[in-house]
């Protein structure tokens, strides 16, 4: 198995491709089976943030069978409870301990130094130890070409975006969605709702509700239910999903996903702990490692849509495109990235404009 | 048709045989649940009731759980007592936090030894001033309690929302959703090694013997208690109506608050976007749980915390998914709630009911 994995250091610098050969499984069999403990913010469900979490989780167990065994514990709050829940993971164990959200970076940091033998990894945290590493996807590759369906679809071009809260990894989102959206049909405009949670289908519902009835024909979203596709369907317009295929809420509805794959991340992981080799690391992949997928057409992108995307796709994975290739204008004129240069992992860490083609002003 | 008929008496040996019978029927419920999911029931039991409290970091953590729950639940019985229906325990809880970790960060870089009781005091006074808010709203324009002090709960999580995502963030977070951490001068003293129970039990516990005075021993909490029981009689022998209902949204609001910032000065130790995982809400159950009696209120905080830590320890150590554990909680509350109203209560089978 080859992952190219991305090092990112303050200044997040490619450090280089690595290769990492799946442990032989006859070398490794007289060891202890190696428990692996993962902690959700939320239940399982059926779509979503967690629940792709989950379908990597049980990858894990299909590919290392009983050398590994996995735990979960679901909708751990991200506040006192999480730091006892990490720790009865470790006291109980577990000799890898994967936390997947961002409010258990701090508690994932206090229990770590208790517990130096046992290797922690953080989802989209910043703060790491010899026993604690980073993860997280270029969610934006992703988001770049689902735009790009995006833009190719609209007829109204008005294109609808539910948000949950102004944070850089958001923002980046919906930015590197427009400049999809705009490489293939400059006069589409992308319009923002923000609904200041993570998960409230009610509110999601009806944030997509009224961008639809502002002409939006494709929304799309950064939350975390099924509610915009399924307003979509309703409503007899398209939706774009994220974190998982959302097609089953909206068949016809439904254009494509930006979803996350972790299975790449999770073996090389556990492979690292099962041959004692584990180190503290920070892996910020994206298409090229497999991090992000999109997911299968829906009946409504046609052939042509198709072909540009799988283009674009294969320009990305090369190198040759970054969705944030200079020039890169705000959306009051200012210019971010000059010609010339794309843009830097710090300026995409730190995001907090909005790019040419989005109506509104960002909430600070 | 069913309905309840209040009973003319209660039982004494009865109020003291409902936790035990209700005890059983769990156990009882919970054999049957974990034997059908092909789950050893003995072992289930154990890892739920027992298995969180064979360590000293499990009970630190039982008592710290159950800290929040008693510190709002105490408040709350009072008011309960009186008639005045606070339901927003949860938003005072978060405005404590945001007074008294706002203190915190004000003072960044600049702390003393007197940096905690000045967030303790700022905390517990903001609930407080939050839950005038209701009061006020209650006895000039007679709006119902119940609705406003919910409602405020969510404007709370707004201020909090805002001010972590906006004004009080942490420089040094990028961008991320969260104040900095608080200097050591505004973290809780632990009080035991090798676990995170910090004074706030103890406070938790003093002012629950505080207010068990005050509304035993003193003329004010005589009063709180015969408007509950029988305002006729409390309207008549002059008592303020008025002064019941901001009395009570006063104290539940200060103990609210004070629950906010010693979570947050507690285990969490800086402002995140949601301090308190329902403590609030969970704290109106712990006061009707236990009676609305200081004792009963303590056992019930303490019952409620050790259901949190055995949901946590049968996915863990059991590995059973959070929707058997939420069921099994469930069935706990429902016995020992089911139970208390039938000891109130007698169940008439008849066509007599009354139109609702």
């Amino acid at each position: 198995m080859i992952i190219r994995r991305m090092f990112l250091g303050m200044s997040a610098a490619l450090v280089g491709a690595s290769l990492l050969m799946v442990a032989d499984p006859a070398t490794s069999q007289a060891e202890e089976e190696l428990k692996i403990g993962f902690v959700y913010v939320s239940p399982v469900g059926d779509a979503g943030w967690t629940y792709q979490h989950d379908l990597s989780r049980l990858e894990l167990e299909a590919q290392f069978g009983d050398r590994v065994s996995t735990t979960i514990v679901e909708s751990v709050p991200e506040g006192a409870d999480a730091e006892r829940v990490i720790r009865q993971l470790a006291a109980d164990g577990h000799g890898l301990i994967f936390t997947t959200s961002f409010g258990y970076m701090n508690p994932t940091i206090k229990v770590a130094r208790q517990f130096p033998d046992v290797t922690f990894a953080h989802c989209s945290g910043y703060k790491r130890a010899d026993n604690v590493s980073t993860y997280l996807a270029r969610f934006y590759e992703g988001r770049y070409l689902t735009g790009v369906v995006a833009g190719s679809t609209t007829e109204s071009n008005v294109i609808g975006y539910v948000a949950a809260f102004p944070i850089p990894e958001v923002v980046r989102g919906i930015n590197a969605f427009t400049r999809g959206v705009r490489s293939v049909n400059p006069d589409a405009e992308v319009r923002v709702v923000w609904i200041s949670a993570w998960y409230d289908p009610g509110k999601e519902r009806e944030a997509a509700e009224t961008l639809i009835s502002q002409g939006a024909d494709v929304v799309t979203q950064h939350t975390d239910s099924t509610a915009i596709v399924q307003a979509a369907q309703d409503n007899g317009v398209h939706a774009i999903g994220y974190h998982s295929d959302m097609s089953r809420y909206g068949e016809e509805a439904h254009l494509t996903a930006s979803t996350h794959v972790w299975d790449n991340y999770y073996v090389e992981t556990v492979n690292a702990v099962l041959a004692g080799e584990a180190e503290s690391t920070n892996v910020w992949g994206g298409l090229a490692d497999g991090m992000v997928e999109l997911s299968a057409f829906g009946p409504a992108v046609s052939a042509e849509t198709q072909a540009i995307v799988a283009e674009r796709q294969a320009a990305i994975v090369s190198g040759d495109l970054h969705p944030f290739e200079g020039p890169v204008l705000d959306n009051e004129g200012t210019e971010r990235v000059p010609a010339g240069r794309s843009i830097t992992d710090e300026e995409l860490l730190s995001m907090d404009y909005y790019v040419e083609g989005i109506q509104g002003r960002l909430p600070q | 048709m069913l309905r309840l008929e209040p009973r003319q008496t209660t039982s004494v040996q009865m109020q003291y045989a409902t936790p035990v019978i209700a005890g059983v029927l769990t156990i009882v419920a919970g054999i049957i649940l974990f034997s059908s999911l092909g789950v050893d029931p003995i072992e289930a039991l154990y890892t739920f009731f027992v298995k969180p409290l064979t360590s000293v970091y499990g009970l630190g953590e039982w008592a710290l759980k159950a800290t929040p729950l008693l510190l709002c639940a105490i408040g709350l019985s009072v008011g309960f007592r009186g008639n005045v229906w606070n339901i927003g325990a949860e938003g005072q809880l978060t405005i404590g936090a945001v007074c008294g970790g706002g203190i915190a960060l004000a003072f960044y870089g600049d702390e003393g030894p007197w940096l905690l009781p000045l967030m303790l005091l700022c905390g517990g006074l903001g609930g407080m001033l939050y839950g005038a808010i209701p009061a006020f709203l209650k006895n000039r324009f007679n709006a119902n309690e119940i609705l406003t002090s919910l409602m405020l709960v969510y404007v709370s999580i707004q201020i909090l929302g805002y001010l972590v995502h906006g004004p009080w963030r942490d420089p040094d977070g990028y961008n991320f959703p969260e104040s900095r951490l608080f200097d050591d001068y505004g973290l809780m003293p632990v009080l035991l090694a090798g676990t995170r129970l910090h004074l706030g039990v103890i406070i938790a516990l003093v002012l629950t013997g505080v207010i068990w005075v005050f509304m035993s021993r003193s003329f004010q909490g005589y009063k709180v208690t015969v408007a509950g029981q029988a305002p006729a009689a409390a309207a008549y022998a002059g008592y303020s109506r008025k002064r019941v209902v901001l009395i009570s949204f006063l104290i539940s609001g200060f103990m609210a608050g004070l629950a906010g910032i010693t979570e947050v000065s507690g285990a969490i130790g800086q402002l995140v976007p949601v301090v308190s995982p329902g403590y609030g809400f969970a704290a109106i159950i712990v006061a009707f749980l236990g009676r609305l009696h200081p004792v009963g209120i303590v056992f019930a905080a303490f019952l409620i915390s050790l259901m949190y830590l055995g949901g946590e320890a049968l996915q863990i150590n059991m590995k059973l998914p959070l929707a058997v554990t939420g069921v099994f909680q469930g069935m706990l509350l429902f016995f020992v709630l089911g139970s208390e109203v039938l000891v109130r209560y007698r169940i008439k089978i008849g066509t007599q009911a009354r139109e609702a």
